[in-house]
């Protein structure tokens, strides 16, 4: 029982759930079981509650279903806020922080009964592409465990990956739930920005994060995507137009949509394995009757200095408040106010952290705002525009979601820009606040997964989650659950 | 970018870093190496573009002027490195800088 | 030496909005530490600010009374820095696109009439507030103030005496007044003023300035610029020369003292707020809010010059405020003279505030109540001092003036029959004085009316009471 519920989908639990076949808490209880078998090597938890997730699963036992989502259990990205429930980012700064109010997408996950089991572990601050920078554990990749997981919702997708739970919370800034996707061999959903409401997400870089589902269904993630996107009125950048019902309106489709291959995305940076899997799925997608058009992106290679140089700006700013006054870490005996400051910040925060403050402190300090700043956003705005006349010729692009399949643990740690180079194919799409999705398509020789990468134009969530579910379908891809055994 | 290194120590300052002198120098070499990547920008004319700061034109979003009371102080505090009856506590400040 | 100060302010007014400006926390003043907070305006982080529509509906009101062009359209930047009273460690201001731009402000110096540029206006959030420890090495935060609406104004600098500068922040005050967006309160915090200060060199080129800050009232700010004029005049006549820096005025020492600052220089690293929207404010919006302008002090004064008869002290004083200068039009009836009301409050009504420390808001007396004694007096019912005691009595614990005059007996004593017995006693005991008189020492007469006075209670009419005197003994 145990092993067979790991293999299902949330969807299909749901179903098994509707049906009464198993009950809230016996699901609770394999997944309970399945993260002591696995978790000690993969470590995608920060922390699990083991007796109020049996607790809650006993009370929605107790209630009427409220949604598809009652009784299940989902894993939280740890940057994500829930009242009173540990938040730390994966810093040392944060220890023992405990947020006095929950996210709207908590709220609303909630609402619809679903159960968070616990905090996943993440690059510290969501800053990094291995999950590597966590201050508190490495996590490993379920399919190889000496491979990272990608990052920064490293935590999230290995926990679904290796079956622990069907579905996660995770948050993308320049790729964060699109990589570690892709890397993970599951599917992660970054919808367009302001789809989805940011109250609650601890920030990395305000004009690019976004919440999004990471699941090992194009289903799943469309029917919780339609759980979490809506207006908020507590976030002033939330769109204000109606949520389609994804999961209703989802059927494979291809035939009759032109898809777009940006020339840009396939550069020597990306491994041969890789290239030849997507180029398997372009052939897959012809035969679904869908037209294939070459089509340039031309500013995609100054993408990743826009990126880092908006992203740290933002992120210097973002990270001013954790400065020991009002919560979490404050170093002992400061000497004066500067002190306890400077300090405080330079014993919580991790290298990676501080050098992209230090970057983010730079790029906007005086003098040099405008060659760096000031430039990016014209860039943004050159890059943005790229897309859109993209889009007049095409529904939608198809690309790999990283250049190459999951990497060794510690390879790129100490190359910083090596390691800024993993988000060379999903930034983009932040800067142009596109939806986009990764799903996995195939393995490479080393029997690793390959994400390939949809990207739509603003609002085109249902576009891009039928067309993945056509390639889900047509794909080689069957295994759903990484081999990993306890 | 010769001239970052000098300028290492009044980042740190500005972003309230103490920084140790390895860690000076290792992010000084960092960040040169990511900023002359990052240079690349500057073959693009940009001369009549306009900056992009939001990626959605959004315009507008308001809140009526209605009182809402946050929760009780009482769970932030409990937070707090250190207060005291109802403040947040911190070293002297001596002058406003 | 002539003209050669030039000072620009910058002034913080806090906007009477009802809740912050960018979460529904009150903006009450006074309550206990951190009770009016929530995560949004501690700063919490993953929470998200969002307008309030009314600070900036206030802000543009604001911007139309100082005659400012308002920007079309207009964005919020962070402003970054350290300081344990700011939660965020940024604080949420406008840099480059501020609400509004190039304005004027006229104003009254000395009976002359002078005008200040406005550079810009533009809306922020406060920070909150610190409490320094008297027996430990310590400060404490209060959250309270974080994130209250400010409008700050920026003059250009072009005052050129610090007693100008002081009318001109009393004019903008009693504006601010008018418009109903602040309450101008400078002992809560609610209206704040920086100043910059340079003395002109001979070559007409600007000396270096010295930023002032702390000055908590009218009178800090004359006193702390006259101080800084002094000083900078002194300096430069020693030849030597005046630092750029900020200087805290000292209300005890009453000097300007160097804030020991850093060598760090200041970069503030301004970028655009991601967290919020850009606003758009088209013709029709500003035209809507144009209506809401009220009658502002400088028309109003002309107004009741003309329609009011009144001189130009008493209009001057009556348009002080502007809940002054509805009063008085609430208790002018067609019954009685507004010279009557008028005088009635501006001798009466302020003697009994300014006793007080009360301003008009505060008083038991109601305008109708006024009106009511105004035509008392006019009536020749009650004596000017009954009228001044019935005003004290009514300010404090309000009533209907006519039932007390009727109740207490108050009514004035005019009838020629009614006195003339007390007339009479009033002569009889004071041979002297009527001696006096008749020897032709007119002045003994106010003697013998007071003494009437006194034997009715204060209830004769001193006016009768004389010629009925003088009937007498002549
Ligand atoms: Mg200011
Ligand atoms: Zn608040």
């Amino acid at each position: 029982m145990n092993n067979q519920l790991s293999q299902l989908s949330l969807l299909e639990l749901s179903q098994l759930l509707e049906a009464q076949e198993i009950t809230a808490v016996e699901l609770m209880e394999t997944t309970v079981e399945r993260y002591r078998q696995l978790d000690s090597d993969i470590k995608s938890f920060l922390y699990f509650d083991l007796d109020e997730s049996l607790e809650t699963a006993k009370k929605q036992d107790s209630l009427e279903r409220k949604s598809a989502l009652h009784g299940i259990p989902l894993a939280i990205k740890d940057n994500i806020s829930r009242l009173g429930k540990p938040l730390t980012c994966s810093s040392k700064i944060l220890a023992g922080h405990r947020p006095p109010y929950s996210a709207t997408v908590v709220e609303k996950l909630e609402q619809a009964g679903g159960i968070f089991v616990g905090n996943t572990n993440m690059d510290e601050f969501a800053m990094g592409s291995s999950t590597e920078t966590s201050a508190y554990q490495t996590t490993r990749n379920p399919w190889d465990l000496e491979r990272v997981p990608g990052g920064s919702s490293g935590g999230s997708a290995a926990a679904v990956a290796a079956g622990i739970v069907p579905a996660a919370l995770g948050s993308d800034t320049g790729g964060s739930i699109r990589q570690p996707a892709a890397f993970c061999g599951v599917v992660g959903f970054k919808p367009t920005y302001g789809r989805v409401s940011r109250y609650g997400l601890f920030p990395f870089a305000s004009s690019l994060d976004q919440i999004g589902p990471i699941a090992r269904t194009v289903s799943d993630v469309a029917f919780l995507t339609e759980l979490l996107a809506g207006s908020d009125s507590r976030d002033s950048t939330s769109l204000d137009s109606p949520v389609p019902r994804y999961l209703e309106q989802l059927q494979p489709r291809a035939e009759g949509l032109t898809f777009g291959i940006p020339e840009e995305y396939f550069g020597e940076g990306v491994d041969s394995d890789v290239r030849q899997i997507i180029q398997q799925t372009i052939e897959t997608l012809k035969q679904q009757g869908a037209e294939i058009k070459t089509v340039n992106l031309p500013h995609t290679k100054y993408a990743i200095s826009t990126y880092y140089i908006l992203a740290t700006a933002e992120a210097s700013s973002n990270l001013a408040r954790y400065d020991g006054v009002q919560y979490g870490y404050r170093a002992d005996e400061p000497d004066d106010l500067i002190d306890m400051y400077s300090r405080t910040r330079a014993e919580g925060f991790g290298p990676e952290v501080k050098r992209r403050i230090m970057l983010g402190t730079f790029v906007l300090s005086s003098g040099y705002y405008e060659a760096y700043y000031g430039k990016a956003q014209k860039l943004r705005t050159l890059i943005k525009q790229d897309f859109d006349r993209v889009y007049e010729e095409c529904d939608l692009l198809l690309t790999p979601t990283t250049p190459s399949t999951a990497f060794k643990l510690g390879e790129k740690i100490d190359d910083p820009v090596q390691m800024y180079l993993s988000d060379i194919l999903t930034a983009s799409t932040n800067l142009a606040g596109l939806p986009a999705i990764s799903i996995p398509v195939g393995q490479d020789s080393k029997q690793l997964p390959v994400g390939a990468q949809l990207i739509g134009p603003a609002l085109s969530e249902q576009t891009v989650l039928n067309a993945a579910f056509m390639l889900e379908k047509q794909s080689q891809w069957d295994a759903k659950i990484a081999p990993v055994q306890a | 970018m010769a001239a970052l290194k000098q300028e290492i120590s009044q980042l740190a300052t500005l972003g309230r870093l103490n920084l140790t002198d390895e860690e000076e120098k290792k992010f000084a070499g960092d960040l040169q190496e990511i900023l002359e990547f990052a240079e690349k920008i500057n073959e693009v004319d940009t001369e009549n573009i306009q900056p992009t700061y939001h990626a959605l034109p959004l315009e507008n979003v308001f809140r009526d002027d209605v009182c809402q009371p946050g929760p009780p102080i009482e769970t932030v505090l409990k937070q707090a490195p250190a207060s005291i009856d109802g403040y947040f506590s911190v070293p002297r400040v001596i002058d406003r800088e | 030496m002539v003209d050669d100060v030039v000072i620009g302010l910058e002034v913080h007014v806090q906007l009477q909005t009802q809740s912050k400006l960018f979460c529904g926390c009150s903006t009450k003043f006074g309550d206990n530490p951190n009770a009016n907070t929530c995560p949004v305006c501690l700063g919490w982080p993953g929470t998200l600010p969002v307008l309030n529509k009314k600070a900036l509906e206030y802000g543009i009101l604001a911007s139309l009374a100082l005659n400012c062009k308002i920007n079309q359209k207009i964005k919020f930047d962070r402003k970054n820095y350290y300081y344990p009273d700011l939660p965020k460690a940024y604080q949420i201001s406008q840099y480059d696109l501020p609400l509004a731009e190039h304005g004027t402000v006229k104003f009254n110096h000395d009976g002359e009439s002078c005008a200040v540029g406005i550079e810009r206006l533009h809306l922020e959030e406060d920070a909150g507030k610190l409490v320094h420890s008297s027996v430990s090495r310590e400060s404490y935060v209060d959250y309270n103030r974080s994130g209250t609406p400010l409008a700050e104004i920026v003059t250009k600098p072009e005052l050129t005496s610090p007693e100008r500068a002081e009318s001109f922040l009393r004019t903008l005050k009693k504006q601010m007044e008018y418009l109903d967006v602040s309450d101008c309160n400078m002992d809560e915090g609610s209206l704040r003023c920086d100043a910059n200060i340079s003395i002109r060199r001979d070559d007409g080129s600007l000396g270096t300035k010295a930023e002032i800050k702390n000055m908590n009232s009218f009178k800090a700010v004359r006193k702390a610029l006259s101080y800084e004029v002094l000083r900078q005049r002194k300096l430069l006549s020693r030849g030597q020369r005046v630092v750029q820096e900020t200087r805290l005025w000292d209300e005890t020492t009453e000097q300007t003292k160097s804030m020991r600052s850093k060598e760090e220089a200041h970069d503030y690293r301004y970028f655009p707020e991601p967290d919020l929207v850009p606003v758009r404010i088209d013709k029709k919006w500003q035209q809507e809010i144009g209506f809401k302008l009220p009658e502002l002090p400088d028309k109003k004064f002309n107004r009741f010059l003309d329609e009011y008869q009144l001189t130009e002290e008493a209009a001057r004083t009556l348009t002080d405020s502007r809940p002054l200068a509805d009063f008085f039009e609430q208790a002018i009836k067609p019954d009685v003279s507004a010279k009557t009301v008028g005088n009635l409050i501006i001798s009466d009504v302020k003697r009994e505030l300014n006793e007080r420390g009360w301003d008009i808001g505060q008083v038991a007396l109601t305008p109708a109540a006024l009106t009511s004694v105004a035509s008392l007096l006019e009536e020749n019912l009650i004596s000017s001092n009954v009228g001044s005691e019935l005003i004290a009595e009514l300010v404090e614990s309000g009533g209907d003036p006519r039932e007390i005059v009727e109740q207490r007996g108050l009514k004035q004593i005019s009838s020629e029959d009614q006195l003339s017995s007390v007339i009479l006693q009033v002569v009889s005991e004071n041979p002297d004085a009527v001696a006096d008189i008749r020897g032709g020492k007119n002045q003994a007469i106010g003697f013998l009316v007071g003494q009437v006075m006194q034997k009715t209670g204060g209830q004769a009419d001193p006016g009768t009471a004389q010629k009925l005197l003088r009937e007498e003994i002549l």
